[in-house]
């Protein structure tokens, strides 16, 4: 089966339907969503109507902060242009909307391959996954022998070896469209990048597709539509920087 | 590809037991005979061992044509993880070798079917990193099949072999310098490997022995190994000149690309024979130090992975009308390839002239009169190229023969790995009108990126 990741969508509803139409024309039969529903953009509902459907059609999800931060609590672990912004959507969701959120898991398992947003070790604590000793602690938290990821906002591939001592951990970079087979001697953690708010200087929208029967794994980068997005995040009065940064991929 | 299962196949037996892996011989329902390869994984193997499986694993999954073997299968099952591979039939050069000092002619047909196999490989974006004579088979039907892909580096996907190791990695006869100092990717570590393939062949021995020891890998950093000549004096000057060069310390000295020594090997006659090719012994100390001193100084060049270095190396073939006298076409033409040479600064260039050999039968039967077309053909390409004032080692001329234009220059450019050709539009004179076009024939026939010129019209 050919399963689209797409993590980090951040309300973004220009950057979602850009990589689903994607994702569709190379062949997505699955989806999971990997947290960062919404957050910092300006189209939270249209962006959860869309992802209550492929939900509906047995799509994998799970949470991520910026979900948690739409739903409570006083983000005082946030940046003040993040804080501005959880506030912000918390204002537009519907009690539906709201249930939705809290009902969705920190990790879901499948086949063996484990769904995370941030880190298997405690996902509740929102770690960076983002260098080789971060991702040992993840890969150790979990016996699962492929992790998804997304909270860094940068495509990143993580291996190790399943041998007992010979455990270290390197990292990739992936190459956008270049297919990765994945060994079955070695364990795997894949960030799939950010579809909302990408960080790694490139502003298309990334998100990974995985033939889970061939087991290839391809990152991709979506070219799409930034500029409206970041007229909506000003139109709403949402914190310029949460625009600005769209068109540039920082 | 990845997903069929074993169950497809009939174990037939053992085939080989290696240091990293074991093969059996399968067979399928089509009666058609395969290999199954797994890994050593026992405690106490090399950690490369499994590493370089997976590298197969990953790589062979990428690769296409017959220049590898093909990979239907691959998988895990209880007794740890396999490959199908392709039973590819033929001689090993290695066997070959057995026979060297082979002449020159051979030596040079060996090491052309050798740098086409490895230049379809650098142009998939993998460096095979092991070349040894006994990882090439010739297939029967003609071309050299490249095998063991345990220490290959695809420039798009994790070097799973080199992160496991430290040390150099490769096999001692064929390790380029760079890669015994640990570097891997790039393409042009293959071309010391063919280089030093070549020299076996050309003398029986290898340039610095098989000697594992620190001494006899890193003895090539500095020194250079004795010249092809004196330990086989038959061996030509050209011969020599080209696998000198193949075996330069530097990467960057070595041929940019597989394609200019496939190119060189194919016309020994057009070889630029320098100071290298005449040379009767090895550089000595001076030369030893002033390379280790060159060692120390920060690296000029940045690491380059096989497709970036072979995109800086184009191959670019002009083909020349000789029988046009257009002179705004000729410069027009020269423009075109001064632009398209001026960003990469490996470039090589062929010209090329078709002459018709209806002209030469009908008339006459004798040799001196086609001698005297193939003459003026030569001198009109010369003519042509001589404002460009391009160094000789860097363009080559042939006159190719046949009835049909177009299909000469496509089949040439097939030969020499071109990745474009340049070439101008005949116009609409009433001889276009009655032969059809050369150009959109030969755009639509090409295997690469074909530019049409024409002049700019006063009008």
């Amino acid at each position: 089966m050919n399963l689209a990741i797409l993590a980090d969508i951040h309300a973004n509803l220009e950057a979602l339907t850009a990589c689903l139409a994607h994702a569709e024309r190379q062949g997505a039969e699955g989806y999971a969503f990997l947290g960062d529903l919404v957050g910092y953009g300006a189209d939270p509902e249209a962006c959860l109507a869309i992802i209550q459907r492929h939900a509906a059609a047995g799509a994998i999800l799970v949470r991520g902060n910026h979900d948690e931060a739409a739903l409570a609590g006083l983000g005082l672990d946030m940046n003040p242009a993040a804080r501005e912004a959880a506030l912000w959507t918390r204002t537009r969701l519907s009690a539906a909307e709201r249930d939705f959120l809290a009902g969705l898991p920190y990790t879901v398992e499948r086949d063996g391959t484990l769904f995370v947003h941030a880190s298997a070790e405690r996902p509740q604590d929102w770690e960076y996954v983002s260098d080789e000793r971060a991702a040992r602690r993840c890969l150790a938290a979990t016996s699962a022998s492929l992790i998804f990821a997304g909270h860094v906002h940068h495509p990143l591939l993580f291996h190790s070896l399943r041998e007992p001592g010979r455990e270290g951990v390197a990292a990739f970079v992936p190459q956008t469209g270049s297919a990765v087979t994945l060994t079955p001697g070695r364990r795997w953690l894949a960030l799939a990048g950010s579809v909302g708010q990408p960080r790694d200087g490139n502003p298309a929208a990334a998100y990974l597709l995985f033939d889970t029967a061939r087991r290839l794994l391809t990152w991709q980068r979506v070219p799409y539509d930034w500029m409206s997005a970041a007229a909506k995040i000003r139109a709403a009065g949402l914190p310029e920087v949460l625009a600005q940064r769209l068109g540039e991929g920082w | 590809m990845t997903g069929a299962s074993l169950a497809d196949y009939r174990l037939l037996g053992p085939f080989r037991a290696g240091a990293m892996a074991e093969l059996f011989e399968l067979e399928d329902a089509d009666g058609q005979r395969w290999l199954l390869k797994r890994p050593r994984l026992a405690f106490g193997n090399h950690p490369a061992c499994y590493a370089g499986f997976e590298t197969e694993q990953m790589v062979l999954a990428r690769l296409t044509g017959p220049q590898v073997p093909r990979c239907p299968a691959q998988g895990e099952d209880e007794q740890g993880p396999w490959l199908v591979l392709e039973r590819i039939p033929g001689t090993s050069l290695e066997e070959l070798a057995a026979a060297a000092p082979l002449p020159s002619t051979e030596v040079a047909r060996l090491g052309l079917l050798l740098a086409d196999a490895l230049h379809a490989l650098h142009r998939q974006n993998v460096v095979h990193q092991d070349l040894t004579p006994a990882h090439v088979i010739l297939r029967p039907e003609g071309q050299a099949a490249l095998i063991d892909f345990g220490l290959a580096r695809h420039g798009d996907l994790p070097d799973l072999a080199g992160a496991e190791s430290t040390g150099p990695l490769g096999t001692p006869a064929v390790i380029a310098p760079e890669q015994v100092l640990g570097r891997r990717g790039d393409p042009r570590s293959d071309l010391y490997a063919a280089g030093a393939i070549l020299y076996r062949l050309a003398t029986g021995r290898y340039p610095f022995g098989t000697a594992a020891s620190a001494w006899g890998l890193h003895r090539r950093r500095w020194f250079d190994p004795p010249p092809p000549r004196a330990l086989n004096p038959a061996c030509p000057p050209w011969l020599q000149e080209v696998i000198l060069r193949c075996l330069a310390v530097r990467p960057e000295r070595r041929y940019a690309s597989a394609a200019q020594l496939a190119v060189d090997l194919a016309h020994p006659e057009q070889v630029v024979v320098g100071e290298r090719g005449q040379r009767p012994r090895a550089g000595g100390l001076g030369l030893a130090l002033r390379r280790w001193w060159a060692e120390r100084q920060p690296e000029a060049s940045q690491a380059v992975k096989p497709a970036g270095q072979l995109a800086r190396a184009p191959q670019v073939l002009v083909a020349i009308d000789t029988q046009s006298h257009d002179e705004a076409l000729a410069e027009a033409l020269r423009l075109a390839l001064r632009r398209l040479i001026a960003l990469d600064p490996h470039w090589r260039v062929t010209c090329v002239g078709v002459l018709e050999p209806s002209l030469l039968t009908e008339q006459e039967e004798s040799g001196e009169l086609a001698r005297g077309f193939h003459t003026a053909q030569l001198v009109a390409l010369h003519h042509w190229a001589r404002p460009l004032a391009l160094p000789p080692e860097r363009i080559r001329f042939h006159v190719l023969t046949g009835g049909d234009a177009a299909a000469c220059i496509v089949d040439q450019a097939r030969r020499d790995h071109a990745d474009h050709i340049l070439m101008g539009a005949r116009g609409s004179s009433a001889l276009r009108r009655f032969l059809g076009s050369v150009s959109s024939r030969v755009v639509a026939e090409a295997p690469c990126s074909v530019t049409v010129v024409r002049p700019l019209s006063g009008g």
